[in-house]
């Protein structure tokens, strides 16, 4: 069985226990309880007293721990201790404690290691989980019969909710868990809960809401989010707060290789039999990349040097769920030596003994790193060990600087973030099918939740509306409207299958369009052009789902690793990808965008201090100091406060490098805002490409002209001119309204709010009606709408998540005045590294219709030459 | 290569193309509409007017904007053709309700384009019949000189016809980047139409009913862009 951290870890040595200590013990915790910490040898902890203390004042508390403190089992004491208690509740009176989590499995293990505790202790409590793999009839039942302990989703619970029976089951409600807080609150998902937690205190007066979290920089965000807000907008209400003691520091490293570290990529294939070394030298070690693809390629390496055939898994969100369940089994039984995983193993669940952690590439956060390593946190008061292995020189100071991060024990502040329109309005349907409801009183249960505590009521007067009728400025469906007004000034929905609608639509979570993909034999596939039609795709192994992005860039016969192997594209039939075992060659590597994390704020402080001391470059790699020292003599190194802009010439081109180092979106952003602004000014910039730390344009035109050397041009512009902060203006306004990554947001934004049904994956496409596609109306709403709440709800979410627009206009207003421009003869050494993600990365900035132009051209040449 | 292709891009115009069916010339807009100089007459196919509404009555409130998108795509397509006739190939309506939800402000710009022209509605699947309100000609098929033009292309394996139904989509792969747009398809015999609607979405050329329309390797694909429209040869496409 999978030893989940309610089993706390061993403290090495015997704590001393003060007499007043005993005392507050044996008021707290009954006898029988007393009996089975000794029993396994433990003893209570004193953050686990705490939160016992808060639980007698019914005080809601945000609890901060690392990963074996017994952080699990500090929270469901207080309500084990009050079921131990006879009480006149009988077993109909609802559910009495709910504890959420962000993972099914997670939900599914605290379940499976609670009951431990309680049949040894001999208490009576009716303990059940309620997943999205529960089945109906069990869900049913437990409506029916509520459990005392129930352990779900947040979906679940907005699903519950939605019931009209929510008030039966949650009437006596004690008690509310969140686990894993911190990587929940600050998300869609973590709005949704929190909406939900204003409904469960109307039900539940007096709710207490106990938060569990890792280590997090700023506390008071998570501890508003688990009080209601009395006084919305004036002040803002916090739980109390326990913070555990620390374990012991972990022990982290860099890699050293024998072989000289990359220029670019992220693989580190060069270390792959420095890494094979370690995991022989370990019992079970975990191994984390940033992407699928990179896990995927990091697993082959892996097995091409396994002379000892060490049981070696791979374990990412892309692979079927058997696959990953037979993976996370092994670890448990403690049968494989190493797991390549991405972040699908960062959270909660321990699967086994681990002694080693290895990242692999650039840690991009010191929080993520550090949670990372908890995974292998065997016992609290033992060091947990790590080793970092740096894909590239850049991830070098990367690693260094996250290593440093750790040592001084800091954490990546997390962004403020406001809840968002879109879950509302899903809220707020949600509510409508459990009952009709006055408005006002909704509006401000909403505003009691933390991330609605901003929201006015002319904006959740526009919600209302869209959820009703859409909320179009063309009044032309209030006769098609899903609410209604009855007599008394409350609104309902005016249909019932409307609810049944809403539940299957349920949750913040929106994939990528998902398509399924089987294993068939080699050569089912119809030719390109001709049309000898070999017999049909059908059936085969189930391999896992794959973004229909990635699979709409690749052509039949193409390859790719799935599942640790090469695969073929045989063909694509409605919703499944049909795909042979291919052989050698080269295999195309999925390169699923998600999964990347931009560069922390705080890393990306500490790598511009390391560049900026040079005396620390003697701690760095030979060849990473030498690439330092070549860059300062040639160039020079971007210091803490200047931004450094290098321009030269290169085979016929002119080149314009820029170290902001503000991470991968925010960089992408700029490169498009800049080739804009390149482009007026006449430079005719022909595409840039961006990584973590800097971006580089390419013109046609020289630059010198175009931007004045060192002082304004014939036209006035000037450098300064061409990173005014202007430019997030009305050229951000233009680019964004016709990028994809707006309508994938758009798209993402309509699915959450209701507006259109999601698509289950594997659920067939009804060939062309259904592939009705967000784009369509995100155009017309665009073009007759524009100031809809939804486009709205879409360019927020962009704004924050996706272009890193705040960090970008700190950056443009930090560097006004600060910018050293250096021109060069030839390419400097510290932007190899970017130009050789020339290639590697799409390319941007190119105009749609300039490219069907070309492409057309060039096919008919090519024809002409024939 | 690189002279053959400086000379195509000097001689290139992308801006319609002209195209010959069955001895008859058309030109292929890059909004989707087809007109033929010789009889004056335009040709869109897949309107599917009203498609937001009918979602509207069904608890899906997408925008309502997409009748008055369409007709006014149309209307630029009027005022750069001029014709005297108008062929819609089908699927003019997106259901039998549409005559009841339609705006009047949608209705009476219907109306102003109708005056203007002789027109022509021709039943689809979505419509198999039209109402009164809507005025025009009410056929199944339209003879075109040596052509038919009807809603679904027939399953006969030679047939000189224009057909919609479709909704083809083509997908390039080019430079790195993936771009997928509605296009005409033809074999020189046969052509199938873009979808013409604001809310139409498209069937990749790939998929096997195209297989059964065009059973010989089909000639060519032109591509809709906003400012121009590029013939692509199939092979140029993807297959997926």
């Amino acid at each position: 069985m999978p030893a989940v951290d309610l089993k706390q870890k061993r403290r090495a040595p015997a704590r001393k226990s003060t007499s007043d200590a005993e005392r507050g013990l044996k008021l707290l915790l009954p006898s029988e309880f007393s009996a089975w910490f000794k029993s396994r040898g433990w003893s209570l902890r004193s953050h686990q007293l705490e939160l016992l203390k808060a639980a007698r004042e019914r005080r809601s508390t945000l609890l901060i721990a690392p990963t074996g403190a017994g952080k699990t089992l500090a929270g469901f004491l207080p309500t084990l201790v009050e079921l131990a208690k006879p009480s006149p509740c009988d077993a109909s009176s609802g559910v009495h404690t709910l504890y959420i989590s962000p993972l099914k499995a997670l939900a599914v293990d605290v379940a499976r290691n609670l009951t431990i505790p309680v049949q040894e202790m001999g208490l009576s409590v009716r303990i059940d989980t309620r997943t999205g793999d529960t089945s109906s009839a069990r869900k049913q039942r437990q409506r029916a019969r509520p459990p005392q302990v129930l352990l779900t989703t947040p979906e679940q619970i907005a699903l519950l909710l939605s019931h009209e029976d929510a008030g039966f089951i949650f009437a006596n409600l004690k008690t509310v868990i969140l686990d894993e807080l911190h990587a929940l609150a600050a998300s869609k998902r973590g709005d949704l809960l929190a909406l939900g937690l204003t409904r469960l205190r109307a039900l539940a007066p007096g709710l207490m809401i106990i938060g569990l979290s890792a280590t997090v920089a700023r506390p008071s965000q998570l501890r508003s989010y688990l009080v209601q807000q009395e006084m919305p907008g004036t002040q803002t209400d916090m739980s109390g707060l326990v913070v555990a003691a620390d374990g012991a520091k972990p022990r982290l490293q860099i890699l050293e290789s024998a072989n000289a570290l990359p220029w670019a990529g992220h693989t580190a294939r060069y270390a792959v039999v420095e890494i094979y070394e370690a995991l022989k030298a370990h019992r079970l070690t975990l191994l984390f990349v940033n992407t699928r693809s990179q896990a995927e390629l990091l697993f082959q390496e892996l097995w091409a040097v396994n002379e000892d055939t060490l049981a070696i898994g791979l374990h990412h969100g892309s692979l079927a769920a058997v696959q990953r369940r037979k993976v996370e089994a092994a670890m448990a039984a403690g049968t494989l030596r190493a797991v390549v995983s991405t972040s699908t193993l960062d959270l909660g669940v321990d699967w086994g003994d681990v002694d080693l952690v290895i990242n692999v590439g650039a840690p991009k956060g010191a929080s993520r790193l550090m949670q990372r390593i908890g995974r292998a946190n065997h016992r609290l008061d033992d060091p947990s060990k790590a080793l970092l292995v740096p894909g590239n020189r850049f991830e070098v100071l990367e690693c260094r600087a996250a290593i440093d991060a750790a040592n001084a024990g800091e954490q990546d502040a997390e962004l403020f973030r406001t809840g968002a329109i879109d879950v509302l309005a899903q809220h707020v349907f949600g509510m409508a099918c459990s009952g009709p409801f006055y408005p006002s009183d909704l509006f401000a249960q909403v505003r009691s939740a933390a991330p609605y505590a901003w929201l006015g009521r002319d904006t959740f007067d526009l919600v209302i509306d869209f959820v009703s009728t859409g909320g179009y400025a063309l009044r032309a469906y209030e006769r098609y409207a899903k609410l209604r007004q009855m007599d008394d000034g409350r609104l309902r929905i005016s249909h019932p299958r409307f609810a049944t609608q809403f539940r299957l639509n349920i949750g913040t979570i929106v994939e990528a369009e998902l398509m399924r993909m089987r294993l068939v034999r080699k050569g089912g596939a119809p030719k390109l052009d001709g049309h000898a039609r070999a017999k049909p795709l059908s059936g085969g192994r189930h391999l896992g789902e794959i973004d229909e992005f990635f699979i709409s860039e690749l052509s039949t016969g193409d390859t790719f690793f799935f599942a640790g192997q090469v695969v073929r594209l045989e063909g694509i039939r409605g919703s499944e990808v049909y795909v042979s075992k291919g052989h050698s060659g080269d295999p195309k590597i999925p390169s699923y965008s998600g999964g990347r994390f931009p560069l922390s704020t705080h890393l990306a402080a500490r790598v511009r201090a390391i560049l900026a001391n040079a005396e620390g470059w003697q701690h760095l790699p030979e060849s990473v100091g030498d690439w330092l020292s070549h860059q300062a003599h040639r160039s020079q190194l971007p210091s803490v406060a200047d931004v450094l802009v290098e321009t030269f010439p290169r085979h016929g081109k002119h080149y314009l490098v820029v170290y902001p180092f503000e991470g991968r979106i925010a960089h992408q952003t700029l490169g498009m805002l800049l080739t804009r602004r390149l482009a007026r000014m006449g430079a005719r910039p022909l595409g840039f490409v961006a990584n973590d730390y800097g971006l580089a344009i390419w013109c046609l035109s020289e630059l010198d002209g175009v931007l004045g050397k060192g002082k304004l041009n014939q036209a006035g512009q000037s450098l300064t001119d061409l990173f005014s902060e202007d430019m997030l203006g009305d050229d951000l306004d233009a680019w964004l309204a016709e990028s994809n990554l707006m309508k994938r947001t758009f798209r993402s934004c309509a699915i959450i709010a209701g507006l259109i049904e999601r698509r289950h994956p594997g659920q067939e496409k009804s060939g062309r009606q259904v592939t009705f596609s967000t784009n369509l109306i995100y155009d017309v709403l665009r073009q007759h709408d524009p100031h809809h709440i939804l486009l709205e709800a879409a360019w927020t979410d962009a704004a924050t998540g996706l272009l890193d627009l705040r960090r970008l206009s700190d950056f443009l207003s930090r560097m006004r005045g600060k910018i050293i421009h250096r021109r060069l003869s030839r390419a400097s050494p510290l932007s190899v590294p970017i130009l050789l993600e020339i290639g590697r990365e799409q390319v941007g900035g190119a105009d749609r219709d300039a490219l069907l132009r070309d492409a057309a051209d060039s096919l008919i040449a090519e024809a002409m030459e024939d | 290569m690189d002279g053959g292709l400086r000379r195509v891009r000097e001689n290139a115009d992308y801006s319609a193309k002209v195209l010959t069916i069955c001895g008859h010339s058309f030109v292929a807009d890059h909004s989707g509409a087809l007109f033929c100089p010789e009889r004056k007459t335009l040709i869109v196919a897949d309107l599917h007017l009203e498609k937001g509404s009918s979602y509207a009555a069904r608890g899906s409130m997408v925008p309502p904007y997409d009748t008055r998108s369409t007709l006014a795509k149309l209307a630029a397509a009027v005022a750069k053709y001029n014709p005297e006739t108008i062929i819609a190939l089908g699927d003019s309506f997106h259901d039998g309700g549409a005559g009841e939800r339609m705006m009047s402000e949608d209705l009476s710009m219907l109306r102003r384009l109708q005056q203007q022209m002789r027109w022509i509605w021709v039943l689809g699947n979505h419509d198999t019949s039209i109402p009164e309100k809507f005025g025009g000609e009410v056929c199944e098929t339209v003879a075109f000189g040596h052509l038919w033009l009807r809603h679904i292309p027939s399953s006969t394996h030679l047939s000189h016809e224009i057909a919609g139904h479709l909704h083809p989509q083509a997908h390039l792969s080019f430079k790195g980047n993936t771009i997928r747009r509605a296009c005409f398809i033809s074999n020189g015999h046969r052509l199938v139409m873009p979808a013409f609607g604001a809310f139409t979405g498209g069937l990749d050329v790939f998929d096997q009913v195209f297989q059964s329309v065009f059973p010989e390797p089909f000639t060519f694909v032109l591509m809709l862009g906003e400012t121009g429209i590029y013939p692509v040869p199939y092979r140029g496409l993807k297959g997926i």
